[in-house]
């Protein structure tokens, strides 16, 4: 094993071009770190758009309410498991809770995803849905009953009271959960931000950049999974909700493209030290995924799209067709996003002298296929969750407890 | 007004840490452990290293015994300390090489164009006095110590690798052996008995330059009365104990 | 379940939350490493085991204790800033019990000494260098050289043996045909200890206006300049390097 990670840097080293120093030649952070903040914001874009119903109001996403807190929740469980697959020791990871760095960024993973986990998304499905799981409890039997009643914690009340108390509850936990979910996702922008050391990813946009982009990729997914979960059951889909979801994509990524044209302008107007290995990155090995996928497919491409089918006059089955297009786009630019930050900034020399490459491995537990696998698990869990949470409107129980 | 100094101090590293103003108030008995590193700057055995740049020959001898006294692995890959041949030409153009990190010294660089100056540049960890790798180690595993040396516990690091990113200078690698992050450590085994680090043993001509940076006396003390300093890239504040002397200000 | 007024659900989540809380917190009692944060945010234990790694080097002064002739010797030549290990290898077990270890001896050409020696254009000006090919091919350096004292068993036949660089510089320059001598005078001592007799070097611009001045008595094809009028205010070799002229 390791003579063939002795080749394959040996290989590696006959690819590079320039200078770069001699223990760059491994690329560190590789796929796996390219997918974590890739669900970690979707996780946040997710919950954003769920607290759009419930803070600003905005009745027409009604239906993807209870879906986006799913989504959140099934990518959220996801979240840590690629990082924990790249740890050189992962059996130690513990040590994270046991002694945290409270100066490490890094440290501060396990604080700020305990508290979007525990007390917010956890929180908030548990008081949105305590009454519907009361009601279905009564009503089913076996394992379903045993687990709905469980899940309650005992907590069966079903008095106005404290049905008006759960939702009180949701809209404040949903006011705290916003800035968190800002938080959980700048915070994983600030990781790389704040890495002086790496003049690709040093800088105070980093942040609100990864904000932005979080967003337009949790409404392209809740849009996604909308749109597949009313084919699947057989439904018309709600056009005013995939109307409005469509808008809100499409001024998210509005807000996404100038915030990164900023970042870009601001660059090349100051133009630092590195913006000659910076500028021989992008045309060279970052020329496809930066300029053709996230810029022209990913950004420009989807922007067009939406905005031609959010205000013409098609059909709805052509506009939501459209939409559905708009999204995967989305989605595929918003990976390729996070492949420029992650990757792109280990391309270059910190000597700003040359350049190296990545080559992800296929198998291995840093391979592309353990990759696949963490992408497929987020849809599982949500699947299980749908069972046992479901989300459509039709589901949840009649405000009075059914006549004897 | 040391009073008002050690505040400001206090309130910059609160400032430093990120989220700090919740997690104080959860954790203060953590947090006043991690201050405690803070006051270190007494001991006198406090060490630094010089590096002449205009008396390095490029023989490569540091290199191997860095190798051979840590223990790293043979590969062409994996060091701790390895030199950099600089050639500057005419045009401005700048051509720099390490080939096998100048383990077995350097062949005649095949030359196009006529170079102006052309010069060899040792090259290891910092030791920084404020240094990026420990700032961001999640879990204390890379610390410095009283005598300003920075280590890493390879029996606690988890190997995320995030120091590695953090180093500006490439002085980091992950030992493919224990899978967790290895760097120079001044040869700490040595020091702290009273030898010099390997490579400084080994240096023929002196180029390299061991030392106390707080005691009255000391080989560095007098290269730095002497001489004018340079370290690595200064403006990133990291405030390296490795200076150089005759450094080229195309050096990164 | 009410407590003090507070909501049912409040009271069954903070139940859990206490248990959630209650098992981290003597979880992490039990599983913090007991020196850890004794002397910083670290285990201070992981400072000894990086203090008690076995040592390879073992440095010049006990190599001395039984080698104590080559160290005389050592010591008052050329190779006096070198320890042994240099090129005797890593030899702490040597030093330990003799028999354990035969540390490296050196003696094929190449082997070691052409590391320091053989000419490169990037070492330090005034570094001892060789071309190796030009310099008595296939003989073993140390048939010549006492690697313990290297001073060549003869006066240097040519100043190149040292200045390597310089002779490098000037055989592709216009002056290739000049010798050292036309501008250095060297005194023969200068061969033995050079730094104690230092050759000198031109002071005045005359030292040139010798072949480039407009009357001078020299070929035909050598450029000439005026001296009173080609930059008087600067001495030739503040803008000219009279190893490689320029043009």
């Amino acid at each position: 094993m390791a003579g063939e990670h002795l080749e394959r840097l040996e290989t590696l080293h006959d690819q590079i071009s320039g200078f770069i120093y001699p223990n760059e030649i491994e690329l560190h952070w590789g796929l796996l770190v390219v997918l974590y903040p890739y669900i970690t914001g979707l996780v946040a874009g997710a919950f954003i758009l769920a607290s759009l119903e419930k803070v600003f109001k905005v009745k027409e996403v009604e239906p993807t309410y209870r879906l986006s807190l799913l989504t959140a929740l099934a990518f959220l469980l996801v979240a840590p498991l690629p990082l924990l697959a790249h740890l050189g020791h992962p059996e130690r990871s513990f040590e994270i809770f046991l002694t945290p760095h409270f100066k490490s960024a890094m440290a501060m993973f396990g604080f700020v995803y305990a508290w979007y986990l525990m007390l917010v998304l956890l929180l908030e499905i548990w008081f949105e849905y305590r009454a519907d799981l009361v009601r279905w409890s009564q009503r089913e039997r076996g394992p379903r009953k045993l687990l709905h009643w469980l899940i309650t914690l005992g907590s069966r009340d079903l008095s106005p009271e404290a049905v008006a108390f759960d939702q009180k509850a949701v809209h404040a936990i949903t006011l705290i959960g916003i800035p968190s979910a800002f938080l959980l996702h700048g915070y994983v922008g600030f990781i790389f931000g704040s890495v002086k050391a790496n003049p690709w990813w040093s800088s105070v946009l980093m942040p609100i950049v990864f904000l932005f982009s979080a967003i337009v990729s949790g409404i392209s997914l809740v849009l996604i999974i909308y749109y597949v979960a009313t084919l699947v059951r057989r439904e018309t889909p709600d056009m005013a909700c995939l109307d409005k979801l469509a808008s809100f994509l499409l001024y998210a990524l509005i807000v996404d493209l100038s915030l990164e044209l900023l970042d870009f302008i601001h660059r090349l107007y100051e133009s630092e030290e590195s913006i000659g290995i910076l500028s021989e990155l992008i045309v060279s090995k970052l020329f496809i995924s930066l300029t053709i996928v996230q810029i022209i497919i990913g950004t420009v491409g989807p922007l067009l799209l939406l905005t031609f089918s959010r205000f013409s006059q098609l059909p709805p089955e052509l506009k939501r067709v459209a939409y559905f297009i708009a999204a995967l786009l989305v989605q595929v630019g918003i990976f390729s996003t996070r492949w420029n930050v992650v990757i792109g900034g280990q391309l270059f020399s910190k000597s700003l002298r040359g350049l190296t490459v990545y080559k992800p491995e296929l198998a291995g537990i840093e391979g592309l296929f353990t990759s696949i696998g963490l992408m497929i698990l987020p849809f599982v869990i949500l699947y299980v969750l749908v069972k046992v949470l479901p989300p459509w409107p039709q589901a949840a129980a009649p405000t009075a407890p059914p006549p004897d | 007004m040391p009073e008002d100094r050690s505040r400001r101090e206090f309130l910059i590293s609160v400032l430093q840490f990120p989220c700090s103003a919740a997690l104080v108030a959860v954790c203060g008995p953590l947090a006043t452990a991690a201050a405690a590193t803070e006051d270190e700057a007494s001991s006198e055995r406090y060490f630094g290293m010089g590096i002449q740049v205009d008396k390095c020959i490029g023989c490569g001898r540091c290199v191997r015994a860095c190798k051979t006294e840590n223990d790293l692995p043979e590969a062409p890959f994996y060091f701790r300390t390895w030199i950099e041949r600089y050639a500057i030409h005419a045009d401005g153009r700048v051509d720099v090489d390490s080939p096998e990190g100048g383990i077995n010294g350097f062949l005649p660089r095949e030359s196009e164009g006529e170079v102006v100056r052309s010069f060899f540049v040792p090259k290891l960890c910092n030791q920084c006095d404020n240094p990026p790798c420990v700032q961001v180690c999640p879990v204390g595993a890379t610390f410095k110590t009283d005598d300003g040396v920075i280590l890493v516990d390879s029996d606690y690091c988890i190997g995320c690798r995030y120091c590695i990113q953090a180093c500006p200078y490439g002085a980091r690698f992950l030992d493919p052996r224990t899978k967790t992050a290895d760097k120079c450590t001044f040869c700490y085994h040595r020091i702290t008995q009273g030898l010099l680090p390997a490579c400084v043993e080994v240096c023929p001509t002196g180029a390299r330059v061991f030392g106390e940076l707080k005691a009255d006396a000391s080989p560095l003390r007098r290269l730095m009365r002497m001489s004018r300093l340079q370290v690595l890239k200064p403006s990133l504040n990291t405030e390296p104990k490795v200076f150089y002397t005759e450094l080229d200000g195309e050096v990164r | 379940m009410k407590l003090w007024g507070i909501a049912d659900q409040v009271v069954r989540l903070a139940i859990l939350l206490a248990i959630v809380g209650g098992v981290t917190v003597a979880l992490r009692a039990r599983f913090v490493p007991p020196s850890f944060g004794e002397t910083g945010h670290y285990r201070a234990e992981a400072v000894t085991i990086a203090a008690e790694l076995p040592v390879r080097y073992a440095g010049s002064e006990i190599c001395a204790e039984c080698h104590d002739d080559q160290e005389e010797l050592r010591r008052r030549s050329y190779h006096r800033g070198l320890s042994c290990e240099v090129c005797h290898g890593a030899a702490a077990a040597h030093a330990e019990d003799f028999e354990a270890q035969q540390p490296l001896v050196p003696r094929a050409r190449g082997e070691a000494c052409l590391a320091c020696h053989e000419y490169l254009p990037s070492r330090p000006t005034g570094f001892p260098q060789i071309i190796e090919r030009l310099h008595n091919p296939l003989e073993p350096c140390v048939g010549c050289h006492d690697p313990h004292d290297p001073t060549p068993p003869e006066v240097p036949s040519s100043c190149a043996a040292c200045h390597a660089q310089i002779e490098r510089t000037k055989a592709v320059s216009h002056h290739l045909a000049l010798t050292c001598e036309t501008c250095h005078e060297a005194a023969p001592e200068h061969r033995i200890e050079p730094r104690s007799h230092l050759p000198n070097k031109p002071t005045a611009r005359e030292a040139c206006g010798r072949c480039h001045a407009e009357g001078a008595d020299s070929g035909a094809e050598i450029p000439r300049v005026d001296l009173d009028t080609h930059g008087p205010r600067y001495l030739c070799w503040q803008c000219h390097y009279p190893h490689h002229p320029e043009a």
